[in-house]
């Protein structure tokens, strides 16, 4: 229990300071924290991600600084061409660097703590009502130290097609630094929102993100959320999101982790009405020691559901990789149709996924299939493409990156599409010789 | 004054994994010229096929292949591709999510650098594939696909010669490019081919029937038993291994080799 002690030290010298709105949720927040502690490997959840060496790190929490400070060049690399973009350098919000012209009545786009103090009951109808603190130590953490974050409301009818770009910088320009942002998004009956978070750090920051993202979807209400992970070699990544479908809502969940040592992202939704539909989709990349771990979940809880589940991994050199995605049909929830699978290619003979499709079924009257594969790239293919005259570097690349495409084309926010397949070159050099598009 | 044939196999061996295929390959193949090489299933024809292309898994344990005055089996699948070797496969792999026109283009691309040509760019490209396509007949709609995607059989082996017409090789392969084809796909498939065939160039046809010899008319025929080559002739040597059947050739193969 060392490790959690820190911060719960930490957390009660902070707490006098601290706005007073939202504290009780805060204390039981932290009283959780202490008492679970930082999970281990025993516990079924964590049995693939050992966080003892993030727990060993004596992360600075609560930063406040007094001016979120940043290398403007390398924020530019990480803007979207969209007109909204709220900036947080190290959890907090930085209004200077941030953009948001344009919006329309009945859309509301601010941080988190300003909505706190404009929109209180909304806010307070909805923080920490989802995000699981009870058994979760890591969003147990976030609630209780997290100062600000994202807040987007839709009411009733707002349909509003320009991206939302969220974006999360971590510095830990002095010392190894935690940040907890608190993202709570709102969607009211009929409205539809796209909203991309997007994390980055510097190459050598030893940086710790904490991150809880709530998403309400509204009845007949449609959600487009996208999770682009780009953070350094040296950053430990954790994050929740946390979604309620209400009837007929579509809530559209994009995850994407390229970065980060250590990255464990939990992606949950509860169908709580009839009629909805979600689709996850989800790509990894990880070489070198990276380990990337994703567990979902996707509960049907009332008839006539849809959901359509595809993640796909690449790993190479010594990287490690965890799927566990959890689909649950429960009782109540005839004709459900659930769609779930799982794709690895390994490039390497060092790398490792664990996998675990879990499918829990309860209902008789129901579609559902699952289905997870490994593998490596295929012989046929890269023959076929060598005897044309492609030579095998190239070929690999042109392949590992085919691979990738399928969920890549998904993306229907064209800048960040771009951005993704501009990384995803990067990190294949052979293909930029190839041609100029692929 | 006779120039160097293109092709000079000599008395090539190749294994399968343990398994002995080719035992003792003897073919000259020179610039023009049109060979089929029949023979029954297990024979060899698509060994020799993948071990002229360059497939790994398939291991030469004697004999040597000059190819336009290069050992050809020192080179990667690659060089041999970017000298002017065309294999057309017997069963095309789907390849899902490498669009088709990438593929093409960036295989034309490397074969012309390889030439000391200008690469084309997506434009030229597309205008010399519209262009191309007349050959075999292909449907455009095919070419917005992922490589062979979804492709019935007979678009598969019509995309193939489609590939040889774009990359304009010296030797093609044919692995029975023929199977799997009803009339109508086989006579597309040899028109295809037949216009492409100049004195520069060269063709390999590997089958196990006759019938697109009818519209591919080969100038020489081997007939390929237990990995070598018993018997040579014109087109006429086709027809007659149709009315007598591979049988009455084994009894004449096992009668030869002393």
């Amino acid at each position: 229990m060392a490790a959690a002690d820190g911060y719960v030290a930490t957390f009660e010298r902070l707490d006098g300071s601290r706005p007073p709105r939202l504290r009780d949720l805060r204390h039981a927040a932290i009283a959780r924290f202490a008492a679970l502690g930082f999970p281990t490997t025993a516990l079924e959840e964590w049995k693939y991600t050992d966080v003892t060496a993030l727990a060993e790190v004596p992360f600075r929490a609560g930063a406040t600084p007094a001016a979120p400070t940043a290398d403007r060049r390398r924020l530019d690399e990480l803007r979207l061409a969209t007109s909204i973009e709220l900036v947080f350098i190290d959890g907090c919000y930085a209004p200077a660097l941030s953009a948001h012209e344009g919006i329309p009545r009945g859309v509301t786009v601010t941080s988190l703590s300003r909505a706190m103090i404009e929109h209180p009951d909304l806010v307070s109808a909805h923080l920490g009502q989802y995000a699981n603190y009870q058994d979760h130590a890591f969003t147990a953490l976030n609630t209780a130290f997290a100062d600000d974050g994202a807040f987007v409301h839709l009411s009733r009818g707002a349909v509003f097609r320009t991206p939302i770009h969220l974006l999360f910088l971590s510095t830990a320009a002095r010392e190894p630094t935690m940040a907890c942002p608190r993202t709570l998004i709102v969607a009211g009956e009929a409205s539809e929102a796209t909203v991309i978070e997007s994390y980055a750090s510097a190459d050598d920051a030893t940086s710790f993100t904490n991150a809880v993202s709530e998403i309400v979807v509204g009845p007949h209400a449609s959600v487009t959320h996208y999770k682009l992970q780009q953070e350094g070699a040296r950053a430990f990544h954790i994050a929740t999101i946390e979604a309620r479908q209400g009837t007929g809502s579509r809530f559209a969940s994009h995850a994407i982790s390229l970065g980060a040592l250590l990255s464990r992202t939990d992606i949950n939704t509860t169908m709580e009405a009839e009629g909805t539909t979600c689709t996850f989709d989800g790509l990894y990349l990880a070489g070198g020691d990276q380990h990337v771990d994703h567990h979902t979940s996707i509960d049907h809880r009332r008839p006539h559901g849809t959901s359509r589940e595809l993640y796909k991994g690449i790993l190479d050199g010594r990287a490690t990789g965890v799927f566990n995605g959890k689909v649950f049909v429960r009782p109540r929830a005839q004709k459900s149709d659930a769609q779930q699978m799982n794709k690895n290619l390994l490039l390497s003979d060092d790398a490792v996924i664990n996998t675990k499709p879990q499918l829990e079924i309860f209902a008789d009257d129901v579609k559902c299939s699952h289905g997870a594969t490994i593998g490596r790239l295929s012989d046929d293919a890269l023959f076929y493409l060598r005897a044309r005259g492609i030579d095998a570097p190239t070929a690999r690349q042109v392949l590992i990156y085919a691979f990738a495409n399928e969920l890549i084309e998904r993306i229907g926010v064209a800048p960040l599409r771009e951005r993704l397949g501009r990384a995803l070159r990067r990190r294949l050099p052979g293909l930029l010789q190839a041609g100029d598009t692929a | 004054m006779t120039e160097e044939p293109l092709l000079v196999i000599k008395n090539l061996h190749a294994k399968v994994g343990d398994t002995p295929i080719l035992r003792g390959i003897d073919l000259t193949v020179r610039r023009g010229e049109v060979h089929a090489i029949m023979g029954p299933n297990g024979s060899g024809k698509s060994t020799l096929a993948h071990v002229l292309a360059g497939r790994e898994g398939y291991h030469v344990t004697a004999g040597a292949v000059r190819y336009d005055g290069k050992d050809l089996l020192a080179l990667p699948p690659e060089e041999r591709a970017r000298e002017g070797v065309f294999l057309a496969f017997q069963y095309p792999v789907e390849i899902p999510g490498v669009a088709t026109t990438y593929f093409l283009r960036t295989a034309l691309n490397a074969i012309r650098k390889h030439r000391g040509l200008e690469p084309l760019d997506a434009i030229d490209f597309l205008a010399l594939l519209k262009e191309k396509m007349k050959f075999v007949d292909m449907d455009e709609a095919l070419m917005k696909r992922s490589v062979n995607e979804g492709f019935s059989g007979g678009e598969k082996k019509r995309n193939e010669i489609l590939q040889m017409a774009v990359l304009d090789p010296k030797l093609a392969i044919l692995d029975e490019t023929d199977s799997g084809l009803d009339i109508d796909a086989l006579r597309i498939v040899a028109d295809g081919v037949n216009a492409l065939r100049n004195e520069e160039h060269a063709v390999i046809a590997v089958t196990h029937y006759q019938r697109l010899l009818t519209y591919l008319v080969p100038d020489v025929v081997h007939v390929l038993l237990d990995g070598r080559i018993v018997r040579s002739g014109g087109k006429g040597l086709a027809l007659e291994l149709e009315e007598k059947g591979y049988a009455s050739f084994e009894k004449e193969a096992s009668g030869a080799i002393g």
